[in-house]
């Protein structure tokens, strides 16, 4: 049987593009079309990634610019049909700029870049996107200047009740306080899914723990995402 | 048409004799456009004209050099069809006037050279150099210049693995911003700037051109006055998603067989690329300054041709190709345009309204720039007299680990996007040098930066000849064998004969010790001029070093586990003058520690050898430098969160020197099997002695003191934050 093709979609700007093409590639075991911006069309609907990156810049906004891109039109047009769609970072972002997913990713709490390891924990292992993790908490790493997610108090609560929040930062054992917290996010929050739970955003880069060693994190959900397909 | 008077002529930075010269070399008089030509092409910071005749004298060569100096970077063969490029280039003036800009663009311009020769950038390191602390002007230089590196390298998605950064009053009006580039390569697809093919036209792609940063490379080659900030206007503006676009576009491009030549358009802009790649060519140019993509109205030949905004590239292309050039360009909405034509004619002619504003020969004007041997004189070091303080062991440690120059680096790297590309192994704050892997493969390339401004103020020879040695070391440290350097050396006005001397003797220094370490320098930049009121930074030669790991598995770093066994490798005399810890009791005086570069060699062959045949019995290995031993095992305590148990060797006189002491050529290795690494170090006759196990959570040196490791990691990281934040 051939391989199932995944699509990425590519913005000037992309930088993680390679590295989550490789990841998905290798440990998803299905082949990939990467579709580049202005490209109106998308063929290979079984999922959708949108990486992280500098889209355009981040200028204006991070995210903002991407939103206008056909292809993301049409990333718009296909999540209404339930096609699984995933946002690393950027990806995160563009999807929130988009309004696929609530809330805003803004400046981080001391307005500086910040890149390292760090530990999230999956408060919601009843989605497509965790449900084969067959771990509970995973260490990714982080890189991101914008990452501080922020939402209203209404919204937060909507997202609490429907069970929308899937990844917070916690540390090595599972504990979620603000001492783990990297960037200010309210409720340690790294990632939600919209009501329809076919559409994730998180901002930790899970493509970039799956090299060196085959026990990384990044490999566990990667395989995990294979059963959706 | 202005008339050009000494005035003139002296605000060029052209001196009497030079301008003599251009007169003889043009047989006229030149006119303004042609002076502020000869101005950037002769300034300090293009021709290399104080240092030309020493730099000669560097070795260039090797079996695995494959580019040295004079292209935009060096190249070093590192087997399967692929290369590495990599050169460090200065920022410093800029990043002075305009940190946050001044560093992004350093940042951008050497990632330019790197990729104009057909490589992917894979990651980028950085050597900086502020003031002291208490000068009002640090922190914010601080922040601008980290921020500025990172938001540049993080948006274009290339990780910045490492690097150093120190603080001393001698940089208080001059920083240092030194960024260091690597990229890789496949051997037969390497691009290099030589114009060829009469008629081949000329492309221009990037950011339109502006009126920004004219004269940067004049005001890289001047001293600072009460009026340098006046200059912000000379300081470029980064553009880093232009750059990415760049980067893509030219990577797809150079897929094609499209490219005759390719230059980067970095200090003095279009002057300086079109003469340079016509020069090598040994061709003519005609430039239609009229087709210049321009952000600005009415701007003027002169500033046309001396502009320096960045992210811009110049290129000769094969005539059958320009349509799906330009296709490439407009897929990633860059500007592009057919500017000029490759000619025969050996001059460089420029159009501006149909007509020649400016005409030069492109040979001579390369060729005779003026070579100066200036004249040099050993300076006498006055040494302030001051009070010394004493302090126990404990308090010297606490002392040197909690101060600016050694505090944990995490609020700089954390800035740093370490690992977007998934090939970083190590960044420079988990092994003595960084290792990125290459990619698709199981090897991996070491990186470094190393200096020591406060040996080379003392001895610039001995201090520059550390200072190879160091980065030496340092690749060796991670597993690495080290192939080749880029240098960066930063100092003051050269026309002063004790700044002469020191640059003399750092380029001597560099040479003796790349000599015996055969480890060639394939590419280098030079800053002069950092001066403020005619005080000098202390001298400032930073080495790049790059070496290759075959099996990335086997590279080292600063790791050591529960139980196991640190040796010293090398001899520990105990000298203390110029040391962390004569620093910290106000002894500024005396001497670096001596270099045997017979030792270094031996030393490190045994470290290298043992790792490669015993590689499973090795966890870590650090090198032991600024500190001494006792500053080495804390560094690995604190690392690890691990404690460790010191035995003081019982035939150490004087406790002191033995910990603090910075006798070179030593290695701190960490090792689970202490039997085969003594069997080995006997048999091959090398010094070895235990020094601590790995145990518990406290730092503990027998009979002398014991801290937790917990109290020592708090010590070492809360400098950054509360300096920043205060």
């Amino acid at each position: 049987m051939p391989k199932k093709v995944v699509s990425i979609v590519v913005f000037p700007g992309s930088n993680c593009d390679r590295d989550l093409d490789i990841a998905v590639q290798k440990y998803m075991n299905v082949n990939t079309e990467l579709v580049w911006h202005d490209d109106p069309n998308i063929k290979n609907q079984e999922m959708i990634f949108i990486p992280g990156g500098f889209s355009f810049g981040d200028y204006l906004r991070s995210g903002a610019l991407a939103t206008k891109s056909p292809a993301m039109k049409e990333v718009i047009r296909l999540s209404k049909k339930g096609v699984p769609i995933i946002g690393i970072c950027n990806g995160f972002q563009i999807l929130t700029e988009c309004k696929l997913l609530d809330g805003a990713l803004i400046d981080n709490y001391k307005r500086l870049f910040i890149c390292k390891e760090n530990f999230v924990k999956i408060v919601n292992k009843n989605t497509l996107f965790t449900k084969n993790i067959n771990k509970n908490i995973v260490q990714f790493p982080i890189a991101h200047a914008q990452g501080r997610f922020y939402t209203s108090e209404d919204n937060l609560k909507r997202l609490e009740d429907n069970n929308q929040i899937v990844f917070k930062y916690s540390s090595r054992d599972g504990k979620i306080n603000k001492s783990q917290n990297p960037n200010g996010s309210m409720n340690n929050i790294a990632g939600i899914i919209n009501k329809n739970k076919n559409i994730l955003g998180l901002m930790p880069h899970p493509e970039r723990a799956v090299n060196f060693s085959e026990d990384n994190d990044g490999i566990s959900f990667f395989r995990g995402l294979q059963n959706l397909l | 048409m202005i008339k050009i008077n000494k005035r003139i002529v002296s605000e060029h930075g052209i001196s009497e004799d030079e301008f003599k010269l251009i007169k003889e070399i043009l047989q006229r008089e030149p006119n303004l456009l042609e002076l502020g030509i000869f101005s950037v092409m002769w300034s300090e910071h293009c021709s290399y004209k104080s240092t030309k005749k020493w730099l000669k004298t560097l070795p260039t060569s090797g079996e695995k050099v494959i580019c040295g100096p004079g292209e935009n970077a060096g190249i070093i063969d590192i087997g399967d069809n692929e290369a590495i490029v990599f050169k460090m280039e200065s920022h410093n003036h800029p990043s002075f006037i305009e940190p946050y800009q001044g560093a992004a663009t350093g940042v951008g311009g050497i990632m330019r050279d790197v990729f104009t020769m057909g490589a992917r950038p894979i990651a980028n390191l950085n050597s900086l150099r502020f003031g002291s602390p208490k000068h009002p002007k640090t922190k914010q230089l601080l922040s601008g210049v980290v921020k500025g590196i990172g938001d540049y390298g993080n948006c274009v998605g290339i990780p910045t693995v490492g690097g150093e950064c120190n603080f001393h009053e001698s940089y208080n009006n001059n920083i240092l911003v030194n960024a260091m580039c690597i990229g890789l390569v496949k051997k037969n697809k390497i691009f290099y700037s030589i114009a060829k093919g009469f008629g081949n036209p000329i492309i221009y792609v990037g950011a339109k051109t502006g009126r920004d940063g004219i004269h940067g490379a004049t005001m890289a080659s001047a001293e600072f006055d009460d009026h340098s900030e006046d200059s912000r206007p000379q300081v470029q503006v980064g553009d880093p998603f232009m750059e990415k676009l760049l980067l893509e576009s030219c990577q797809e491009l150079m897929k094609e067989d499209a490219i005759i030549a390719i230059q980067d358009m970095g200090a003095a802009g279009l002057t300086s690329s079109s003469f340079e790649m016509a020069s090598k060519g040994s061709c003519g140019v005609k430039l239609f300054l009229d087709k210049v993509p321009c952000r600005e109205d009415k701007m003027t030949p002169y500033e046309m041709m001396l502009s320096e905004t960045q992210e811009r590239m110049l290129m000769v292309i094969k005539p059958s190709k320009k349509k799906s050039t330009l296709r490439i360009f407009k897929k990633w909405g860059l500007e592009a345009a057919e500017i000029g034509v490759i000619t025969k004619t050996g001059n460089m002619e420029i159009f501006f309204n149909n007509s020649l504003v400016g005409k030069l020969p492109i040979k001579p004007l390369a060729d005779s720039s003026p070579e100066y041997d200036r004249p040099s004189e050993k300076p006498f070091i006055k040494f302030k007299k001051e009070n010394h303080k004493n302090f126990s062991i404990k308090s010297a440690l606490i002392k040197i680990i909690s101060s600016p120059n050694h505090s944990s680096k995490k609020w700089i790297y954390h800035q740093y996007d370490r690992s977007v590309m998934c090939d970083t192994y190590f960044s420079s704050e988990q092994s003595d040098s960084a290792v990125i892997r290459v990619h698709n493969s199981t090897k991996a390339i070491a990186v470094t930066c190393d200096c020591n401004p406060i040996y080379c103020n003392s001895d610039p020879k001995l201090g520059a000849e550390i200072g190879v040695a160091e980065s030496w070391r340092n690749l060796i440290a991670s597993g690495a064998e080290p192939i080749a350097i880029t240098d960066n050396l930063n100092f003051g006005n050269p026309e002063k004969k004790e700044i002469m001397y020191q640059i003399k003797e750092a380029i001597k220094g560099i040479k003796t010790a790349c000599e015996a370490l055969d480890y060639p320098v394939v590419s280098g930049n030079v800053s002069f001029y950092n001066e403020t009121k005619n005080k000098s930074i202390f001298p400032t030669p930073v080495i790049g070093g790059v070496g290759v790991i075959k099996n990335i598995s086997k590279s080292k770093g600063l790791r050591m586990n529960e139980g196991d066994k640190i040796f010293i490798v090398g001899n520990s005399h105990g000298h203390l003058e110029l040391s962390e810890f004569n620093r910290i009791c106000n002894k500024n005086y005396g001497s670096p520690p001596p270099l045997d570069l017979k030792e270094e060699i031996k030393n490190g062959t045994f470290v290298r050898n043992f790792m490669k045949k015993h590689n499973s019995i090795v966890t870590g290995c650090h090198d032991i430098s600024e500190g001494g031993i006792i500053l080495a095992l804390a560094e690995l305590a604190i690392r690890n969160e691990k404690g460790l148990n010191i035995k003081i060797p019982s035939n150490v006189k004087n406790s002191k020197n033995w910990l603090f002491g910075e006798d070179q050529s030593r290695y701190l290795l960490i090792v689970n099997n202490e039997d085969i690494i003594k069997k080995v170090a006997k048999k091959e006759n090398i010094k070895l002695q235990e020094i601590a196990t790995v145990s518990g959570d406290k730092f503990c040196i027998i009979k002398k003191f014991e801290i937790s490791v917990k109290k020592l990691i708090k010590y070492n990281s809360i400098w950054f934050e509360n300096f920043i934040e205060k």
